[in-house]
């Protein structure tokens, strides 16, 4: 049963075809964080009382553990994360200049993981590949997002964006409906954000446990009854581009914590 | 027994949306039958033995309207100078409508120089909590909380 | 791979009421999902955790499938002498996990 509330507000968005996503202007950026209650910026404040935190230790004990047939540890090369991995999440998604594409930490992990450490790639959302992606983005928190910046990367921000304007699914809405046009009203009782990935891997309190971007989006997808995309999906990819190069400039969270 | 008029919506969204936790098991949340205000009214005198409850004394902070039922932050303390003669032996809380009433129990004593627990709970609908302290002299104390639960915006498909 | 986050101030003196924070890594599965094949998930819960300050119990918690994933229990005792904080969790499965953590009162 479609929520009836969902229906009026696409019947509301889809008899006012003037109704152009309008940008966010810069200085009206807010990250999810500023939509939440006290109680849950308060679990995201403390490190002790934040669930994301748990994953960020696993990714610890991981990145100084020998894996792979290769018996090498992340350390070995990257030593410190605190050092070599200071902002390279904020940068992510990132061109590979091999595969002439962008991807993201978590395909950067799983590539890195393949070459140096000679395993078999960690599935998506996996506990080990959420920690190790938690790890390496808590180590860009703080810094202001730089995503996208590369020349290289224009064509799939543009494709992104193409996808965030785009209507679809049974709903027929775009993310750009709710998220430029709708922030700050509320779907079902719960704050529209404008959407930017600020803090992922996060903890969602409605999983219970640390997730991607990639599960987010596709949560999402799902909601307007639109077809779904696979885990590590050029179009997904090309979302996360777009809504990183989206938010850039503001500042990295990682881990987050959303409701 | 009367149902929630969104409470068939949960079920269906529930249906839908029962993911991942166990990853490639897919889950699917069918809410079960419901605990009944007998069902709790029998907790509560599983710790009491049928003495008398009194409102007061403590104090049941947790939000009116949750962000999210799957983990709602929540804080009882019980007014208590903690006194080697005087203090809290310990905190039970319970709920009105999850499949079953007790949510925790906390033990403590004069030593704790504070009677104040907090922990994140699960509530399935929008219900009643209760929070009920005993004290040193077996006396029993309540102070109880409405709170609304909404779904969240996007659920996931199971698959 | 449990882990567990503790927040036990590193120095406290003698008297003062302080606030103990835990966080635990655990499904806490309620025992009232289940799959889409109509089966339920069986419970997997922590039940039971304890503090011991120098040995002598100062909390015990009874915990149910209404306690969220990830357990977050916090509580307080009087600062009374230096030594160690020793946390336990027990539950379904044979679960079991501890941690400490030490305290210098002056």
């Amino acid at each position: 049963m479609i929520p009836l509330r969902a229906i009026a507000a696409a019947a509301l968005l889809a008899a006012v075809p003037a109704l152009l996503a309008a940008e966010i202007p810069a200085d009206q950026r807010r990250s999810g964080y500023s939509f939440m209650g006290p109680d849950s910026k308060a679990m995201q404040d403390d490190d002790t009382s934040n669930p994301g935190m748990l994953f960020v230790l696993d990714g610890e004990a991981l990145w100084n553990q020998k894996l792979g047939s290769a018996g090498k540890a992340c350390a070995d090369c990257h030593g410190d994360a605190r050092e070599s991995m200071k902002g390279v999440a904020a940068r992510y998604p990132a061109f590979d200049k091999a595969l002439g594409r962008p991807v993201t930490i978590e395909q950067r992990i799983n590539l890195e993981l393949a070459q140096r450490q000679e395993m078999a790639p960690l599935a998506y959302e996996s506990r080990d590949l959420l920690a190790l992606a938690a790890f390496v983005a808590n180590q860009s928190r703080g810094m202001p997002i730089t995503a996208g910046d590369d020349p290289e990367l224009k064509p799939f921000v543009e494709k992104g964006r193409a996808l965030f304007m785009q209507r679809e699914g049974q709903l027929n809405l775009a993310c750009a409906n709710c998220h430029d046009d709708n922030w700050d009203r509320r779907l079902a009782g719960s704050p529209v954000t404008q959407a930017h990935p600020t803090g992922y891997p996060l903890y969602r309190l409605e999983w219970q446990s640390l997730g991607s971007l990639e599960r987010r989006l596709r949560s999402c997808i799902t909601g307007v009854r639109a077809q779904g995309y696979d885990y590590g999906a050029p179009e997904l990819v090309a979302l996360e581009l777009f809504l990183m190069s989206r938010a850039r400039g503001m500042k990295m969270e990682t881990p987050a914590v959303r409701p | 027994m009367q149902h929630p008029p969104n409470s068939s919506r949960r079920q269906f969204l529930g249906l839908a949306g029962g993911a991942a936790v166990l990853g490639a098991l897919p889950v699917v949340i069918v809410r079960p039958a419901e605990a009944t205000p007998a069902m709790l009214a029998s907790a509560i005198q599983t710790v009491t033995g049928g003495a008398a409850v009194r409102i007061g004394k403590v104090k049941l902070d947790i939000p009116p309207l949750v962000e999210n039922g799957n983990t709602v932050p929540m804080t009882v303390s019980v007014a208590s100078p903690m006194t080697a003669n005087e203090y809290v032996k310990s905190i039970h809380v319970f709920n009105e409508k999850n499949p079953q009433p007790n949510i925790g129990n906390f033990h403590i004593g004069p030593w704790a120089g504070r009677a104040q627990v907090s922990t994140r709970i699960r509530l399935a609908d929008s219900q009643k909590v209760v929070a009920i302290a005993r004290l040193s002299d077996d006396s029993f104390w309540s102070a109880s909380a409405d709170v609304i639960v909404t779904l969240a915006a996007c659920t996931e498909e199971v698959n | 791979m449990a882990s567990a986050l503790i927040n036990v101030p590193a120095k406290a003196g003698r008297g003062d009421v302080i606030e103990i924070k835990t966080l635990m890594s655990h499904i806490m599965e309620s025992g009232f999902r289940r799959t889409a094949a109509g089966e339920i998930v069986p419970r997997d819960i922590i039940t039971s955790f304890t503090c011991r300050y120098n040995g002598t119990e100062i909390f015990r918690a009874d915990l149910f499938p209404a306690i969220s994933a990830n357990p977050f229990i916090s509580f307080f005792t009087v600062a009374k002498e230096s030594g160690k904080l020793e946390f336990e969790w027990v539950g379904d499965n044979g679960f079991a996990s501890t941690a400490s953590a030490s305290i210098t009162v002056e």
